[in-house]
């Protein structure tokens, strides 16, 4: 590790060891990063990120949850009994870590900007979950725990929960929203096959949601032995900070090749959101530089109003859209009613249909270091016949929004100069016209390969401009 | 009654202190506006009848992360009969009984409601439609300190649940900001119906043995021999949610009257206090059995 880390700079923002980050000579005093810290404040629970955050559970879930931040702590933070060094050989060898930083030669083209994708896609498993599932269940093992809970939305973190259990040798029950297991029967077949337990939850709308919370409470029953795997940068601290520690491998590798294969610090960062931790684990090595602006696509899904009659927000954009509130043991942006009632998200996504958003990514969007745009269903699907046919990469429809956040953010129509600096002070701007600068670094943060059904059937009721003739494959469905 | 602050954390609630004065308390659980809210009005009604010294009374939210099947069930039953925050203040004021009520919910409910930011408006609303007290399964002690102040401020009690897995700091910050009455959570889990009530009591009991507050047992209370056994155990009352919540949802599936379940509510509630006088009086002469 001989390249400037987020943590090296953070200690000494004089400091530098490329030329790059001497761009952030206007050194904002009020660094977000720097209050990015989880430390409990007196008479408050950990894990505060500004006003975000927190540890608001169940009593019954409280010694899990002291156990696991000092478990954190531990194994995570000081590298106790060499759990980091294992994980990051586990990664490297089960997980086929580094994944590519590619240029994209189409896109780079079309858009008269250097477009680099970041390959998560190519992460064992097809998605960037693996990291974090990994981290977990093998912390669980280090923590001395019997058994591995995990909630699933588009199945993907279920997968690699599976996966990694079954790596680990470690018993896995999932609990996925009766919904998703209907529009994600590939991923349900694959946590299966690696031995794992598919519990269908049928509450509410049968998404994301209802499955954290079904999860939280086979945990307050479970908790001496089972440790709850989250799968995003959600939920009670130390989860947030610990899933974006697994995480941040993506943004520390993308930081270095960046630097390696462009000579420079990339001036944006892209990446997809729902419960946000690919979103920061694709920022948290940048949080640091200044100079690179950070843009958040959440899922605009049809529209982003929310129905409060019905108890529904026809999209999942809870940074752009949502106000703040209490769930699932943190505070943070959600999608509510006036009542604070949580309503039903969407997305075509299954991945990004969730109510709520990492707390940490609801602070760095209140200092305005993360801007928060969102991308609807149409573009997210034009974007992944896009990529699919022009790149060669079958995106997730998780990260076509990230794609189609190139065509937002660069005003083709008006035709105005390309490459003004991104940052915008962090006012959410659904189209933010020209937002981004001359290379930009996107996380492609999974394949698209369990979407197929949901694309065709949701192309063929599109018209999607160089989309292919769906008709063939709709027969059968 | 609510414009008494007082800041003796044994109790700011008189109406809660007299609940647990005589003998022990039976204090069941309804989510309000389950299935109906006339049909919710008569089952509370019922419970008073029955015996009940004080009433908990569920303000469902969409997410009830602490809940078993049972009152998720009740949740969305309420909700889709259209329960609010307002609803429910309402409700509290159309009720006739007279013994003390208790308000459960999920903190974003409080933390939402009202103009400006914060619990302090929820509270006074909470003061003014006559509620006692609170119950917030996911606000933990370190959180709770501006509700905590608002409790004090309106007059009212905020109860915690200790768990079976409580102890040492943790159970002295939450005993630290603890009134009106202790939850003691049985055993692990989200709340339910069982039917043998765990030696975790027990050993819950002995831990909060120094504290003089009353200390209230819940989850998995069904039946009378439930209640003795838990009184006898030294408990200074008993919480019985899920098994009343299960004889209103039974009304729902076999479209029983608004009349018989109120009725079976009234029979159940009467069985859980002879139990629970039961248990009284072993444990007067010294015979837990």
């Amino acid at each position: 590790m001989s390249e400037p880390t987020p943590h090296s700079m953070s200690e000494t923002t004089s400091t530098t060891d490329d030329d790059e980050t001497q761009r952030s000579t206007a050194a904002d005093p009020a660094d977000p990063a720097a209050s990015a810290d989880p430390t409990p404040v007196p008479g408050e629970t950990g894990g505060k990120f500004g006003r975000y955050g927190g540890q608001y559970v169940p009593e019954a879930l409280m010694p899990a949850i002291e156990e696991l931040t000092d478990a954190y702590q531990r194994y995570v933070l000081e590298n106790e009994d060499g759990f980091m060094d294992e994980f990051r050989r586990r990664l490297r060898e089960f997980g086929g870590r580094p994944t590519p930083l590619q240029h994209a030669e189409r896109l780079s083209e079309r858009y008269d900007r250097d477009v680099y994708l970041k390959r998560e896609d190519l992460l064992h498993g097809g998605a960037h979950k693996l990291n974090n599932a990994l981290g977990q269940v093998l912390l669980a093992k280090y923590m001395g725990k019997d058994r591995v809970i995990a909630e699933t939305g588009a199945g993907q973190h279920g997968t690699a929960t599976a996966m990694a259990a079954a790596h680990l040798d470690m018993p896995c029950e999932v609990y996925m929203g009766e919904r998703d297991i209907n529009r994600q029967r590939p991923n349900v077949f694959r946590m299966t096959l690696n031995g794992a337990t598919v519990t269908p939850v049928t509450a509410g709308r049968g998404t994301l949601k209802e499955a954290i919370s079904e999860t939280m409470r086979d945990w307050a029953g479970s908790v001496e032995d089972t440790h709850y795997v989250i799968g995003s940068v959600v939920g009670p601290h130390p989860f947030p900070a610990m899933v974006r520690d697994f995480q941040s491998v993506v943004s520390e590798e993308a930081r270095r090749q960046a630097i390696e294969t462009i000579g420079e610090l990339p001036t944006d960062v892209v990446a997809c959101a729902g419960g946000g931790s690919n979103t920061m684990g694709s920022f948290a090595a940048f949080l640091d530089d200044e100079t690179v602006s950070l843009h958040a696509v959440e899922a605009g899904g049809a529209d982003l109003s929310i129905d409060e009659e019905a108890g529904v927000a026809p999209n999942s954009a809870s940074l752009y859209a949502g106000e703040e509130g209490v769930l699932h043991g943190a505070r943070t942006k959600l999608l509510q009613d006036a009542h604070g009632q949580i309503v039903e998200s969407h997305s075509v996504s299954a991945g990004l249909d969730y109510a709520g958003v990492g707390p940490e990514l609801a602070h760095l969007v209140d200092e305005g270091r993360v801007i928060p745009v969102a991308v609807d269903d149409d573009h997210a699907l034009e974007a992944f016949h896009l990529l699919s046919r022009t790149e060669g990469i079958i995106p997730a429809l998780e990260s076509a929004h990230a794609i189609a956040y190139l065509e937002a953010g660069t005003d083709t129509e008006a035709g105005t100069d390309s490459e003004a600096a991104g940052d915008d002070g962090g006012e959410p701007d659904a189209a933010a016209d020209d937002s981004l600068g001359e290379t930009v670094v996107v996380t492609v943060s999974g394949r698209g390969d369990k979407d197929l059904e949901s694309v065709i059937e949701e192309t063929a009721a599109r018209d999607i401009d160089g989309a292919p003739d769906m008709s063939a494959f709709t027969e059968g469905i | 009654m609510s414009n008494r602050a007082v800041s003796d954390r044994s109790g700011n609630s008189e109406a809660i202190a007299q609940a647990f004065a005589d003998g022990p308390a039976y204090i069941p659980y309804l989510a309000v506006g389950d299935p109906d809210y006339e049909s919710s009005l008569e089952y509370v009604e019922a419970l008073e009848r029955g015996g009940a010294d004080l009433i908990e009374l569920g303000l469902p939210f969409s997410e009830p992360i602490a809940e078993g099947p049972t009152i998720q069930g009740a949740v969305v039953r309420a909700l889709e009969g259209g329960m609010t925050p307002d609803r429910f203040f309402e409700f509290v004021e159309d009720l006739d009984v007279d013994v003390p009520l208790v308000c459960m919910t999920y903190y974003n409910l409080i933390y939402q409601w009202g103009e400006t930011e914060g619990p302090r408006p929820f509270v006074e609303r909470a003061a003014e439609a006559g509620l006692e007290g609170f119950v917030v399964p996911d606000l933990p002690a370190e959180e709770a300190d501006p509700l905590r102040e608002a409790c004090d401020e309106f007059g009212l009690d905020l109860v915690f649940i200790v768990a079976p897995t409580t102890e040492g700091d943790r159970l002295d910050r939450i005993m630290d900001r603890v009134s009106g009455y202790v939850y003691v959570q049985a055993r692990l889990g989200t709340t339910g119906a069982q039917d043998d009530v765990s030696d975790q009591t027990a050993a819950s009991l002995d831990r909060l043995r120094e504290y003089d507050v009353p200390k209230a047992v819940g989850f998995g209370i069904s039946a009378g021999d439930h209640a003795e056994r838990i009184v006898a155990g030294g408990a200074d009352g008993i919480i019985v949610g899920s098994a009343l919540v299960d004889i209103v949802a039974e009304g729902v599936e076999s479209n029983r009257s608004t009349a018989a379940v109120a009725d079976r509510l009234e029979a159940i509630s009467r069985e859980l206090v002879a139990g629970a006088e039961r248990g009284s009086r072993a444990r007067s002469t010294g015979d837990p059995s």
